[in-house]
């Protein structure tokens, strides 16, 4: 007996830890794969994410990819041809932002939290520089130029009914990134709402990188670029070469 | 493709390639000046377009250099020359490519060399095999190198194989032009190299072609290294596919070219060339769609 007793004060503290965390958790969420690989075929991929809520409510699913800082140019007509004019650029901005959710979302989210937790296109916190140092506020056109190019990249969504209900508590929503996506780690964070109010998150991550071929040549060109180079011509001179020896036979 | 980052239709560029090597195979071109626009056309960035197309058309001259190589066509000495300025010129054209990416002007400014160029060509194209056509009728005879200006310049260097003694100036300005050409729009430059060979520096037809190859070889693999270092928009993977089509076009040209008339040729490249130059000149013109454009910035 006195031998068991730690066993059994392991495996007691084991189940209480295991149904406490149950408890603590009011959302599951899982991916059918955490991790995108492009490959030189790469066409864009659909990844599924689902899980389980305790309680019935609103969900909002929101995917953001690594940030990176983009300038934004406006085209001017200069003696009758179309040239980029004013410029500005904007800080840390989401390569890829996606929401879905159950149903549109002002039906039952809050102006006040879609601000704060940056849910919807028009909430995103997209921040311009000007000679190196944040403005206030963005100008509209610029704002609305950078995220309608986002958009017709396929990187900028929102779906208002994407999130499919199976029962009361298991859910599933198709998450679809296109064959430009940019590499790095994206969060995906899962909102739930009850009657208007934020009730619970949760989060996880999903990484997207280059694979094989593909991303052995991208490494090579930025790594080591004069090699690549190099590389490109000794390329370049073998072909020339054989298709001058497949010319004289044939 | 890894460095063009996008999806392309891998037929569809294995069809420009194999065009492209036909037009050449056809009419005896180098195709750069073909190819670029055509890879504007199905979308491939324009930074990446020329810097690849840099690297297609060292292929192309190797190629086609040890033909006229055998054949002794190859004025080793002019080319040199021709060479100093032409690796002075693209070093200067490629530095000027990485200034004008940076403030964001860089397509327009490759898409109005591409007009210009394109309208010089064609425009001199179709008028010469017009005026060929009308000559042959008339049995006219062409007139031989003159002695100009160009003979009055120090530095006189003798060129054996082209049976020519002139100043060193003129082919080092003339590398210089061409290189610079080739920088900024990833061309060989033997459109314009060919007839400033012939008619600037007087040279005789028969080695002017091997020569030109000969010096755009290097030129171009500058290029080509150069546009790697500073700006990483050499795709070898879009290059291998383009290639591959180019070399299967090439033999099929080459062949469909000799069973057809030379002036007859040049007239219909002449109208594919203005054709694309028009295509471009009103892709400039239009109003575009989206007045906003966007650019990553590199991250640090």
């Amino acid at each position: 007996m006195a031998r068991l007793l730690p066993l059994l004060s392991l495996a007691l503290a084991l189940a209480l830890c295991l149904t406490g965390r149950a408890q603590a958790r009011d959302i599951t969420i899982d991916l059918t794969d955490p991790i995108v690989s492009i490959t030189t075929g790469f066409t864009g991929t659909d990844l599924l994410l689902y899980g389980a809520v305790k309680q019935a409510g609103d969900l909002v699913v929101v995917v953001r990819g690594p940030t990176r800082d983009e300038v934004v140019r406006r085209k001017e007509r200069v003696m009758g041809v179309w040239v980029n004019r004013d410029e500005l650029v904007f800080d840390k901005v989401p390569s890829f932002y996606r929401v879905a959710s159950n149903r549109p979302l002002k039906e039952f989210l809050n102006p006040a939290d879609a601000d704060r937790l940056q849910i919807g296109l028009a909430n995103l916190d997209l921040r311009a520089k000007a000679s190196g140092k944040l403005l206030p506020e963005a100008p509209y056109e610029f704002r609305e130029g950078l995220i309608r190019n986002l958009q017709r990249l396929g990187l900028y969504m929102v779906h208002p009914d994407n999130v499919v209900f199976l029962s009361e508590q298991l859910f599933r929503t198709r998450l679809r990134f296109p064959a430009n996506v940019s590499v790095g780690t994206f969060t995906i964070e899962v909102y739930l709402f009850k009657d208007g109010k934020l009730q619970s998150t949760a989060t996880t991550l999903l990484t997207v990188r280059k694979f094989g071929i593909e991303a052995q040549v991208y490494d090579l060109a930025h790594r080591y670029s004069l090699a690549y180079g190099v590389l490109a011509v000794i390329i370049a001179v073998v072909a020339g070469w054989a298709a001058n020896a497949a010319f004289r036979r044939g | 493709m890894p460095i063009a980052e996008m999806s392309v239709n891998i037929l569809l560029i294995f069809m420009v390639g194999a065009g492209v090597g036909l037009l050449s195979g056809l009419f005896g071109v180098g195709g750069g000046f073909l190819m670029t626009p055509l890879l504007f056309f199905i979308g491939i960035p324009s930074a990446v377009a020329v810097a690849t197309g840099a690297s297609l058309i060292v292929a192309a001259s190797i190629s086609g250099v040890l033909a006229h190589w055998k054949r002794g066509n190859v004025d080793f000495r002019m080319g040199g020359f021709l060479l100093v300025g032409g690796v002075a010129g693209s070093s200067i054209g490629v530095w000027l490519f990485t200034v004008l990416r940076e403030q964001g002007h860089i397509d327009l400014v490759i898409r109005i060399c591409y007009v210009v160029f394109l309208a010089i060509i064609g425009g001199l194209m179709l008028t010469e095999s017009l005026r060929a056509m009308m000559r042959r009728r008339k049995n006219q005879a062409r007139r031989e190198h003159v002695h100009n200006w160009m003979h009055g310049l120090p530095f006189k260097v003798r060129f054996r194989r082209s049976r020519l003694y002139i100043s060193a100036l003129p082919p080092l300005a003339v590398g210089l032009f061409v290189g610079l050409l080739a920088g900024i729009m990833g061309v060989g430059g033997g459109f314009v190299m060919v007839p400033a060979m012939i008619y600037l520096l007087g040279m005789p037809t028969a080695v002017v072609v091997g020569t030109s190859l000969f010096q755009i070889i290097f030129v171009s693999a500058n290029v080509t290294i150069l546009q790697s270092a500073t700006n990483q928009t050499v795709d070898i993977i879009l290059a291998l596919i383009l290639l591959f089509g180019g070399v299967l076009g090439a033999q099929m040209g080459a062949r469909m070219g000799a069973r057809m008339q030379g002036e007859q040729l040049r007239g219909m490249l002449a109208v594919i060339v203005l054709a694309v130059c028009a295509k471009l000149t009103y892709e400039l013109v239009l109003p575009p769609t989206e007045l906003f454009s966007i650019a990553e910035i590199a991250r640090y």
